[in-house]
């Protein structure tokens, strides 16, 4: 589709005109760290930043979640009965999304929504009233490995507008009827703009030099990865302390659990990490994954190969790096994942 | 679209404690609102999510068959959180269904064959269903012989004795029903469900077996049917895992890429055989 041009002198109103509509958040200094909060104005935006250190996946998929209400009296008529919670009250638009978070998103649509009974209406229904408006990278971190991954600097799956950055203005690329009705306001982008973008996007793709080989992952039987070698190693190491799981764009695994408080009950599904021994655990004590290495193995086969299985090749990683930086024990998802192939 | 992970409230209609030891108990529900009962259309093999509100959810096979009409029956062993709650409640009470979910035991695809049922201990339940459904007269000529082979420990732990005492009468199939060790008053079959079915010998030709049972029956099963000349894709099984949202999203159950909630419960041993043991 088109391209648009977005003056940074124009951001404010660009942002006021979302805000008519929709409840706007982007990345902002959040005590101390880079995080996600609401927006009131431009200058609330940070501008310069790698990544948020926890991804946007809460937007869709909070921490923890209503799912239903129930009126906890038996004798009640209308007690004991599981009622759904209502949907997002005011859409949202969510500003300057790293390329890798937003690709997540899509990877997750797939997952959350796949037919009539696998249809997660509170991730849908929340996908479908927040806009996404994506901010391009032109300077990736070292831990960074998209381009390896289905993903990229400037990639573009999972966003509505994905802006780029060009000194004194943005492009704005409009991705879709949504982005196309965002932008409807801004001026046409001239040729040699969506030129500059282009050699943007080539210099950072040059950027990151780190990346995985997924050729025999793709081609190995399940059986075969599974009982490799290497997961000794990687399982020695790892603490099972699940912070990789939650950091992740794309771990989605969850709890469910019933709260009451007098008369007022709910259903809250939480997230859940595959680190933990009671994750897998059957009532009877017996546990289908019951070892360190039968757990870290769950994560790095479900992501790599898997979704892949299941999803038509799609991976279930978007090389945003988040892992690596944050593992207490520098376990490098990069070299699992050369190992798995090796 | 319906919201799929809210439940269906349904009402404890009858309740039955089933062994010997009170760890079983079956729960007959019938559903609040007709539409519901509509909406609701399952085969042998499929499971539910067992709502009690306040305690949470627990995935359980479907012991009724759909020819037995809308109430559903449920046999619950006395666990955790959730099924010790529902040992403790009682006709009248009112409590949710989320479901069906899972696939079924292949029997539509396997008209004209002869049926091997093997079930071990409590695991029975959905083989109950399963009975139920080929011996209505609406199914019962579309298949061969069908064999039933049961076993559990004491004759107070076998389930459903009256359902499997009018099978047997009525001819309609073969049913060896074992217990462990002799008992007073037991004239039946003495002995494990492996030694019971070398013992009966089903042939392979034409036929497909569904086994489910406690992986100990299963390791010591499945070298029975090896020995009489049955093929992997034959061989038909039914896996449980711990389960939250029941349609292949929560990432408990998998075994390998396959979700025991939405690609199974039930795999052939084909199936199995190329995945990881973690079930």
């Amino acid at each position: 589709m088109s391209s648009k041009i977005l003056s940074k002198d124009k951001l404010d109103a660009f942002l006021q005109g979302l805000k008519g509509a929709r409840d706007v958040f982007a990345p902002a200094m959040v005590e101390g760290k880079v995080g996600w909060a609401a927006v009131e104005q431009a200058s609330d935006m940070l501008t310069e930043f790698s990544n948020t250190e926890m991804s946007p996946k809460d937007f869709f998929f909070p921490q923890t979640e209503c799912m239903m209400r129930f009126k906890n009296a038996s004798g009640d008529p209308e007690g004991m009965i599981m009622m759904a919670e209502p949907a997002l009250a005011r859409p949202r638009a969510l500003m300057n999304i790293r390329p890798c978070d937003a690709k997540a998103f899509q990877v997750l649509d797939l997952i959350f929504v796949q037919d009539e009974m696998t249809n997660d209406l509170y991730w849908r229904d929340k996908r479908e009233r927040t806009a996404c408006i994506g901010l391009a990278c032109n300077d990736p971190c070292p831990t960074c490995f998209c381009t390896s991954v289905n993903c990229g600097p400037h990639h573009e799956a999972g966003l509505d507008l994905l802006l780029v950055d060009l000194g004194d203005k943005y492009l704005v690329k409009v991705l879709n009827d949504k982005g196309a009705e965002l932008a409807k306001d801004l001026p046409a982008a001239a040729a040699g703009d969506e030129a500059k973008a282009a050699e943007l996007k080539i210099a950072a793709e040059a950027k990151i030099t780190g990346g995985v080989s997924m050729d025999q992952v793709k081609s190995r039987e399940v059986m075969e990865l599974y009982e490799a070698g290497h997961w000794d190693r990687v399982q020695e190491s790892c603490l099972n302390c699940g912070t990789c799981t939650f950091c992740c764009p794309t771990c989605h695994c969850f709890d469910i659990q019933d709260e009451v408080q007098g008369e007022s009950g709910r259903r809250v599904r939480n997230w859940d990490t595959c680190m933990s021994w009671l994750f897998t655990m059957h009532g009877t004590g017996h546990n289908p994954r019951g070892t360190k290495k039968d757990r870290v193995r769950q994560r790095f086969m479900h992501k790599f190969k898997y979704i892949p299985v299941k999803r038509g090749g799609e991976i279930g990683c978007v090389g945003c790096g988040r892992c690596v930086q944050l593992c207490p024990v520098n376990i490098d998802v990069r070299r699992v994942v050369n190992d798995m192939n090796a | 679209m319906r919201n799929t992970y809210i439940p269906y409230p349904v009402r404890i209609k009858q309740t039955r404690v089933e062994t010997e030891d009170k760890q079983l108990k079956s729960f007959l529900f019938e559903f609040m609102r007709d539409e519901d009962a509509e909406a609701f259309k399952y085969m042998p093999g499929q499971f539910a999510e067992l709502s009690v509100s306040g305690y949470g959810e627990i995935p359980i096979g479907i012991a009724s068959s759909p020819t037995e009409g809308k109430d559903l029956l449920f046999t619950v062993n006395k666990v955790g959180a959730v099924s010790t709650r529902l040992h403790n409640m009682k006709a009248g009470d009112v409590m949710g269904v989320r479901g069906p979910l899972g696939n079924s035991y292949p029997l539509k695809a396997n008209e004209g064959k002869n049926i091997v049922i093997v079930a071990g201990g409590f695991a029975v339940t959905t083989l109950r269903s399963t009975m139920n459904w080929l011996l209505h007269p609406d199914n019962r000529a579309k298949y061969g012989d069908i064999t039933f082979i049961y076993g559990a420990r004491t004759p107070g732990m076998l389930l459903y004795t009256e359902e499997w005492t009018a099978w047997q009468k009525s001819g309609q199939a073969k049913v060896c029903v074992t217990i462990d060790r002799e008992a007073p008053g037991w004239s039946g079959l003495v002995g494990f469900v492996p030694t019971v079915t070398e013992q009966t010998a089903p042939n392979p030709d034409n036929a497909i077996a569904l086994i489910c049972g406690p992986p100990i029956m299963i390791k010591f099963t499945q070298p029975v049917f090896d020995k009489l000349g049955w093929k992997s894709d034959q061989i038909i099984m039914s896996l449980e895992n711990r389960m939250k949202c029941g349609i292949g999203i929560c990432g408990r159950c998998n075994v390998g890429p396959e979700y025991v909630c939405k690609d199974g419960p039930v795999f052939t041993k084909t199936q199995l055989d190329r995945l990881p043991r973690e079930y």
